[in-house]
């Protein structure tokens, strides 16, 4: 519990109707999109401009107060966990575009500011921010630079990292950082590139400058239906060898199709084993080029249904399906988990065969949905919180599915970030040197683990605890964490 | 080879001695001198894995970038950042330690920017493996990236994998005469349309724009651009990329001159600091031949949003990249404490005070 004191310092920083406490105000704040984590924050501020943000920092560095930052809260990852006796820095109120370049092609932007709002207020330019995550109306930029979010159109146009040039933020000790200029480059080490995805663990960004590209002239999608996902896996590979790197490249196994077409009608095939979704942008020529291409070695790879999108309004029809999945499959169960792995996209087959063994093992469902392009696979595991025991199935699988990422040359996060969720599974993917070094590149910006403690990079005696209660086959404890 | 260099390293941690690692030695101009015995990387070579259809490629330190290139040219796939090689025998390492990208840069992306894993050899003599061989891959911070353009101050690098691209089936270069004012606008306008660009470059009166992609696409912005096609496009490019014309020329050691590489906003207007300029990268690198104080020439790359680094020539004092904030200093030398505690690894080589 933070102390009546340090409230009331905390109030005289900011207009009290920035500063929460009252139980019913902390509600809303106890999770983020990954609901099963929750916790009740001691108290919630939200700053409405930077010099309160440095304000804040300051202040509970001289008091040794945890500080956990939240976007807008559509994180998978239980990144913005509110931690006991820390307060949550909400940055969702600076949400101003500062500037726009049309011709530099840039956006200056408060870390509040949402995804799709950046597109949207440069449209008239003829430009778009490329990082598409799939929350993309409501989370914000500030969120994304913290988790390095991708999205469907990743291998044509990168993550945020590729996306950003310039930051401003401030460390716990309230020391201005700019980071990057308005160049393509800065002098000396790459911090732009180490900030993205820190999740909250080394600064708390303010603003953001983003890099902007020319709308493609066209798009146009092709869909095609396999009776075997190792067909489809295969073809995913053939298209690149063809020399074409798809904007979007997805596949959807026969659970997440059904699920998909039941709930929008996008009018899938619904005989198949597998689904691909070929998106190809540019310049005309070229993507008349390109579909001509992928037309042809999806039929070389054996596709049952080949169709092209011959309008707008069949391409969105096409997408709609595959942007419904999540709430498709969440109709087939009251609860499902989300698993953000990557994998090299060879490792395909084996792991979803492993994936399907354990399915039954488990006795849970698996439907999966999957960014094919850049080997990202989001199975999404099927459960009922009410059954007692259930969740903790769901973990413990979800647990295993990581790992099997990792045994194959892969990740445990694609997107998502590690968050409190995957802290576990860091053990799997890194030896103590490597996370002794995370921890020193944590001590060269916040030598006092004030920004969001316990999240990201696990202690070393943790792992070496959770290895031992692995084999005992016990649950994972976290004090002060209720779950259901 | 690997337990050689990291007895090497061991030992020089524990006496405190310096090290200079040097791959193909193809960038010893670039960087602050630095002092210590040359750790050769050239042993360390070799790929260890390639696989198209992943579009990813992973090699040991020590290899070639011309092998490298050579087997991507095979199955039509390239680095698309276009590594310069200087004309010397330059090494992957080499490459990313330097972090230096040739002219498809502003359109394909930067060294950093392809960069999936590596792994390294810290300060203390610990083998580090960061990051992997997957192009989606956000678990722990990002040390691979911070690895590019260090200059191999926070480890050796030991082997990187990378994000490879297809190959263009159609290039086709465009030159029109026009000055620097108009260049400049044209860059930045025509890199937010639509065109299938993939290079720019001006000297002395010539806009020289290379675009890459499918041979109708090439062609239809071609029509719709103008200009003249240039003959012999990729040795025009290959030179720039490697500074083999007479401009970049290494100068005299008791020239007054350098060459500066001035990285400043796009649009940033002509800087008017001086006839011999070269512009790349759709306006953001200028190409300076200059004799002007540094404390001018870093003034004036501010003022364009940007910074300036002495490429080739004598070292100010404050060294040759573009100081830090003190904020920022302050981290670069906790990130190096850290990595390399003794300070063993090409002791100032990116700035003179580690």
């Amino acid at each position: 519990m933070l102390s009546p004191a340090f409230l009331s310092q905390l109030r005289r920083l900011l207009p009290p109707h920035c500063v929460l406490h009252e139980r019913e105000d902390l509600l809303p704040f106890e999770s983020d999109g990954l609901a099963a984590y929750r916790n009740t924050p001691d108290v919630v501020v939200l700053p409405e401009n930077e010099a309160q943000v440095a304000a804040i920092l300051k202040l509970c560095h001289a008091e040794k107060i945890a500080v956990v930052a939240r976007g807008a809260g559509t994180g998978l990852s239980a990144g913005a966990l509110p931690v006991d006796g820390a307060v949550l820095l909400v940055l969702a109120k600076l949400n101003r575009i500062k500037a726009i370049d049309p011709l530099a092609r840039t956006a200056v932007v408060e870390p509040g500011v949402r995804n799709l709002a950046i597109s949207e207020a440069v449209a008239e330019h003829g430009l778009y921010y490329a990082p598409d995550p799939s929350s993309q109306i409501a989370c914000s930029i500030g969120g994304n630079v913290a988790e390095n979010s991708g999205g469907v159109h990743c291998l044509k146009y990168g993550l945020t990292v590729h996306n950003i040039q310039k930051l401003r933020a401030w460390t716990i000790d309230s020391q201005l950082l700019e980071i990057g200029n308005e160049s393509l480059d800065a002098a000396g080490y790459d911090l732009l590139a180490l900030l993205t995805g820190s999740e909250g663990m080394l600064a708390v960004i303010t603003e953001v400058t983003v890099k902007l590209l020319p709308r493609p002239e066209r798009a146009q999608v092709v869909l095609a239906a396999f009776d075997d996902v190792a067909k489809a896996g295969a073809a995913v590979g053939n298209i690149i060898a063809a020399g074409v790197i798809p904007a979007g490249l997805e596949m959807m196994d026969r659970l997440a199709i059904q699920a998909a077409e039941a709930f929008v009608h996008a009018g899938y095939p619904l005989d198949c084993e597998a689904l691909l979704l070929c998106e190809v942008d540019g310049v005309n020529e070229e993507v008349s080029a390109d579909i001509y291409t992928v037309r042809a070695v999806l039929e070389a790879s054996g596709a049952t249904e080949i169709r092209t999108a011959e309008s707008e309004e069949q391409r969105l029809k096409f997408w709609a399906g595959r942007k419904a999945a999540f709430p498709a499959v969440g109709r087939l169960a009251p609860d499902y988990y989300c698993m953000d792995g990557t994998i090299p996209r060879g490792a395909l087959p084996h792991v979803l065969q492993r994936i399907s063994e354990m399915s039954a093992e488990y006795g849970l469902a698996v439907a999966n949905v999957f960014h094919a392009g850049d080997g990202n696979l989001h199975p999404l595991i099927l459960f009922d919180a009410n059954t007692p025991g259930e969740l903790h199935q769901a973990e413990v699988f979800g647990g295993k599915i990581l790992e099997l990422c990792v045994e194959v040359g892969g990740t445990i996060t694609g997107e998502h970030g590690v968050g409190l969720e995957k802290i576990k599974q860091m053990c799997t993917q890194f030896a103590s040197p490597e996370l002794t070094r995370f921890h020193d590149v944590k001590a060269a910006f916040d030598p006092g683990k004030l920004l969001n403690p316990g999240k990201a990079v696990p202690e070393l005696h943790s792992c070496a605890e959770w290895g031992a209660m692995h084999i005992h086959g016990g649950r994972l404890p976290h004090p002060g964490l209720p779950r259901f | 080879m690997l337990d050689t260099l990291i007895a090497r390293i061991r030992a020089a941690h524990a006496e405190g001695s310096p090290l200079i690692i040097q791959g193909g030695g193809s960038k010893t101009f670039y960087g602050n001198a630095d002092e210590g015995e040359v750790l050769g990387t050239r042993a360390l070579a070799g790929i260890v894995d390639y696989e198209p259809k992943e579009l990813v490629l992973t090699a040991r330190a020590g290899t070639s970038l011309a092998e490298i290139e050579a087997l991507l040219a095979e199955q039509n796939q390239m680095l698309a950042f276009e590594p310069p090689h200087f004309g010397g025998p330059a090494t992957l390492g080499g490459c990313i330690a330097a972090g230096l990208s040739g002219p498809r840069r502003s359109y394909a992306g930067a060294a950093r920017d392809f960069v999936l894993g590596v792994r390294m050899i810290d300060g203390s003599g610990q083998p580090l493996r960061f990051g992997g061989q997957v192009i989606k891959n956000v678990a722990g911070y990002d040390v691979s990236r911070l690895m590019v353009g260090a200059l191999g101050t926070l480890g050796l690098i030991t082997e990187v994998s990378l994000k490879v691209l297809p190959k263009p089936t159609t290039e086709t270069t465009l030159q029109f005469e026009l000055d620097e004012a108009s260049t400049i606008l044209k860059m930045n306008q025509w890199a937010g349309q639509p065109l299938p660009l993939s290079a720019t470059s001006w000297h002395a009166g010539l806009l020289a724009v290379r675009l890459s992609g499918a041979a109708s696409a090439v062609h239809a912005a071609q029509a719709r651009l103008g200009g003249e096609a240039l003959k012999d496009a990729d040795a025009f490019w290959q030179r720039l990329r490697d500074q083999a014309t007479p401009f970049f020329d290494k100068r005299p050691p008791t020239s007054n001159q350098g060459l500066w590489r001035l990285a400043v906003k796009p649009t940033a207007p002509p800087l008017n600091l001086g006839d011999a300029q070269w512009i790349e990268w759709g306006g953001a690198v200028r190409w300076l031949a200059s004799g002007l104080p540094p404390a001018a020439l870093r003034e004036a790359a501010k003022a364009a949003g940007g910074h300036a680094t002495l490429f080739r020539g004598n070292a100010p004092r404050d060294g040759v990249f573009t100081p830090l904030a003190p904020a920022l200093a302050a981290l670069h030398r906790n990130l190096k404490q850290r990595f390399d505690p003794r300070g063993i690894f090409n002791r100032g080589r990116l700035y003179p005070d580690f």
